[in-house]
């Protein structure tokens, strides 16, 4: 029979093109800079990070991680035995008949796989996305029928020359797709960059239940600073781009998306990998950036990517709330992607848009966004006889008081948290006007020299006294203290305020009362919860104060942004809706009449959203409202 | 923008000072200065010249202000090295000597130090040219003159017409400066040059302490209604008294601007 020799030729030239294309494509991601990457490692590392890291994060989707499991372990399994068999010909009865099970086992996951894409989300991309399904079902079927005859079902020459030639359509289709695809750039490059990604992610502690947040510093030596091309960044972010399945979960996601802003997050990858390949977005068939048409953009990798390829304005919208980085099953670092351009844009070109250059020049002079008296940062403790780091020089706390020492809307979060330390006894002291700006805000819009000017001089402050711990009301403050200071030499144990009076009330140190009220939700700051992992001790507290809550749908992991985080509300990148609102009506839709935060910037965002809405109120101002104090 | 053909051949420069942060005291690009190296940059691109008088090098702070300069796009910077506590001025007026310039533009005044705001009037007088204050926007600009718009109290504008080569000061009311970018800050090179060493022998007299804080006067609002408000806000102080003269004798014109500094106590 014809398909005697001609399959065994057909794979061997799709095997063949597949590795040729392999070369190439790792040629595109070589052109990016150097990084350090434990190779070994790594690809030994990447079954166990496929399997066990990248399907949890898919299994949020029961009905999609069942299918993926099916189609993919399906076809893998497939792909081994096609080639042992009728590659190399080892018809073994046994081989076979796995061979059937697993095109079997492939063509029932890709018939759900069909299913979905009959009625896509509008997250899902169109375009050659859509003939996935039936190239699934093509390859599946086609080679269950070829190898019938190799399992002794069916005759040899069953069918004659009818089924060999549509059986040949089929196996040249089904390898195009599947093999020759893999490199060449279709939707099933996926698999070959996705499972590359997973054996080099630059962040290879997010593996095993790890998490690494803190964003990478830039070396300030160098030539060009932040990310200029597609060239300029590490290779294996481009390899981390080009891993991208365009299942646009991070769009659904994304905040600013939602707001109507420029920004989303599956095109902006999408761009980088037009950027590293070359040409133009015309072949992107997902949602376009809110209000800009597709098509228009251009890029290479050597190409300034906010030259034709990316506008500036998609890149200030986002919030750095890494609600993407969480949702993405492939977990491709977008934050990381995004700051390292707008890196570019402030240290290079001066460009960070609105009120950006204000408030890093502020920065400079004066250690605070505002520009007020770095002398006056204790007033807003003036009566409250606050113990100075340079007096006692050594306390079990620091208290670390951040920013809102000049808002007087945080001063009353600040207020009703000392009151607490205050209660419990605790052995606490504050930095004063020693205290700088940790530097948040100004790495989040791309000033790295400014945050490391800032950051090394908070830790040459810090070590100059001794403490055990730095609990801080400010959960921007914390992330950068606990996360990003380390690579300055800054190691601390750093706690947010929730989980401290949390522990003050585990160990007995507070006698509460219970809260009079109603309804409660709470909102999850993202830099507490998804950039530190702390979902419960909030919960936990609000639950000693005897507070039901009503949670929101997106809460937890999946919180919603308030839209103060990244610098944004500087930025202010106009869209058709405020994210705050939004986020208002999500807890609203719960009935809320308070909504419970931990983080200044979230009551600041939340409570502009004009009245009538429910209250906000930092946890420490709903325990030291029912803190019941001893008179000595 | 102006016309690529002209803005080509002009050799501007900006005279940049190390200013001081009204709160915290950090030296920093002077704010006024910044917009005149604003100015000089819509006027000429980075071929501005920026020219600096005093000491430098030997305080990595007020090196880091100067390069803030830098930062707004520049790649270098003439540094005239001089020694503490000298005068500016006759640096200054040497350096423009052997490398004039068409167009000199500076702040009002300096943000520490004497800040008398006399500098360009000094520099303007050694060299013989004339000057324009409070520019807030140049309109046009050839060979020969320039036509200016100079910022007046309330908002108000007055359209001038300068000859080249001028130097001009710049007002609060002109562009604001643009962000500092601290990659060209780095990168950028400050030229040092030897200069003119004359110790400001008067200020080397003088005491500095800090300002003592004065009580305000209270503004008593004189207006009932918004529209009083609006006008006191806006509308152009009348003059009140005051006489015009125009066809009596100079000797007379004289005479009366004698009488009036006598009975103001100008001259006693």
């Amino acid at each position: 029979m014809i398909l005697d020799w001609l399959l065994p030729l057909l794979l061997a030239i799709a095997l063949g093109l597949m590795a040729i294309g392999a070369l190439r494509r790792i040629s595109l991601w070589r052109a990016g800079q150097a990084a350090p990457v434990n190779i070994f490692a790594g690809l030994m590392a990447m079954p166990r990070r496929y399997l066990v890291d990248l399907h949890h994060v898919v299994a949020r989707d029961k009905y999609m991680s069942n299918t993926h499991v099916a189609t993919a372990g399906g076809f893998v399994l497939s792909l081994v035995l096609i080639v042992l068999v009728h590659l190399f010909g080892l018809h073994h009865q046994i081989l076979s008949w796995a061979l059937l099970a697993a095109t079997a086992l492939m063509f029932t996951g890709a018939l759900f796989v069909f299913k979905r894409r009959t009625q896509p989300p509008a997250r899902l991309s169109k375009g050659p996305w859509m003939r996935l399904p039936k190239s699934l079902l093509v390859f599946a079927a086609t080679f269950f029928i070829i190898t019938l005859p190799a399992a002794g079902i069916l005759p040899e020459n069953f069918g004659g020359w009818v089924l060999a030639i549509l059986l040949t359509a089929g196996i040249i289709y089904g390898l195009g797709e599947m093999v020759f695809g893999m490199t060449w750039g279709g939707p099933m490059k996926h698999a070959f960059a996705g499972a590359l990604h997973l054996a080099f992610h630059r962040r290879p502690e997010r593996f095993n239940g790890g998490r690494s947040t803190g964003l990478k510093p830039v070396n300030l030596a160098t030539d060009s600073l932040g990310v200029a091309k597609p060239a300029d960044f590490k290779w294996n972010q481009l390899l981390g781009f080009d891993a991208c399945v365009q299942c646009g979960r991070c769009e659904a996601v994304c905040p600013a998306f939602a707001a109507g802003q420029p920004l989303n997050p599956k095109k902006l990858i999408q761009d980088m990998v037009v950027g590293l390949a070359g040409g133009t977005d015309a072949k992107y068939a997902g949602s376009p950036y809110p209000g800009i048409d597709v098509g228009q953009a251009q890029g290479a990798p050597g190409k300034i990517i906010t030259d034709g390829l990316v506008k500036a304005d998609t890149l200030w919208s986002c919030t750095t709330c890494r609600a993407c980085v969480e949702e993405c099953p492939m977990m491709i670092e977008h934050v990381d992607a995004i700051v390292d351009m707008r890196r570019f844009l402030t240290l290079e070109k001066g460009e960070t848009p609105n009120k950006g250059a204000e408030v890093l020049e502020n920065l400079i002079a004066t250690d605070n966004p505002n520009g007020f008296d770095p002398q006056s940062r204790m007033n807003w403790a003036a009566d409250q006889n606050l113990p100075a780091m340079a007096e006692v020089k050594e306390a079990e706390v620091l208290f670390w008081v951040s920013d809102g020492a000049f808002d007087m809307r945080s001063q009353r979060i600040l207020r009703a948290f000392v009151k607490i330390l205050k209660a419990a006894n605790v052995n606490f002291a504050v930095l004063g006007d020693e205290e700088r700006d940790s530097g948040d805000v100004a790495r989040r819009l791309g000033d790295d020299a400014t945050f490391q000017a800032l950051a090394k001089h908070n830790i040459s402050v810090l070590s100059q006294y001794k403490f055990k711990r730095i609990v801080t009301t400010d959960p921007h403050a914390f992330h950068v203290l606990k996360n990003e200071y380390g690579d300055f030499g800054g190691r601390y144990e750093v706690l947010h305020h929730t989980t401290f009076i949390n522990e003050l009330v585990k160990q007995g140190k507070l006698r509460l009362d219970q809260f009079k009220g109603s309804n409660v939700t709470y909102h999850d700051p993202c830099y507490l919860g998804r950039y530190n992992g702390e979902y419960d001790s909030p919960r936990e507290l609000l639950k000693v104060l005897g507070i039901e809550l009503k949670e929101m749908e997106r809460s937890g992991f999946r919180s919603r942004c308030c839209g103060g985080g990244g610098g944004a509300p500087i930025t202010d990148i106009p869209g058709e809706r405020r994210i705050a609102d939004m986020r208002m009506e999500d807890a609203k839709a719960v009935g809320a009449e308070v909504v419970a935060v931990g983080c200044q910037q979230c009551t600041a965002m939340l409570e502009g959203v004009v009245e009538p809405r429910p209250e906000i109120k930092d946890i420490a101002e709903l325990v030291s409202e029912v803190l019941i104090e001893e008179v000595h | 923008m102006l016309p690529e053909a002209v803005s080509a051949n002009l050799k501007v420069a900006a005279l940049v000072s190390i200013g001081q942060h009204p709160k915290s005291g950090r030296a920093r690009r002077a704010d006024q200065d910044a917009r005149a190296v604003e100015m000089g940059i819509g006027l000429c691109g980075n071929k501005l010249n920026l020219v600096h008088a005093g000491e430098t090098g030997s305080q990595e702070d007020l090196e880091q202000a100067l390069r803030q300069y830098l930062g707004m796009g520049m790649t270098s910077m003439t540094v005239l090295r001089q020694p503490t506590g000298s005068d500016a001025l006759p640096a200054l007026v040497s350096h423009f000597r052997d490398h004039s310039a068409d167009i000199i533009l500076a702040g009002m005044r300096a943000e520490s130090g004497e800040a008398s705001g006399m500098l360009p009037y000094l520099l303007a007088d050694r060299l013989g040219l004339p000057l324009v204050p409070a520019v807030a926007e140049v309109l046009s600009i050839n060979e020969r003159e320039a036509e200016v718009l100079q910022a007046l109290p309330r908002g108000q504008r007055r359209k001038l017409k300068v000859t080249v080569p001028f130097i001009a000061t710049v007002d609060q009311a002109a562009q604001a400066p643009r962000q500092i970018a601290f990659g060209p800050s780095r990168r950028g090179s400050l030229d040092l040059e030897a200069s003119v060493e004359q110790q400001d022998e008067e200020k080397a007299a003088w005491e500095e302490s800090p300002a003592r804080k004065r009580p305000k006067r209270l503004n008593i609002k004189k207006a009932k209604t918004a529209a009083d408000r609006f006008k006191a806000a806006t509308a152009k102080p009348q003059g009140e008294g005051g006489r015009i003269l125009k066809d009596e004798s100079d000797r007379e014109k004289a005479q009366a601007i004698l009488d009036l500094l006598v009975s103001e106590g100008v001259i006693k």
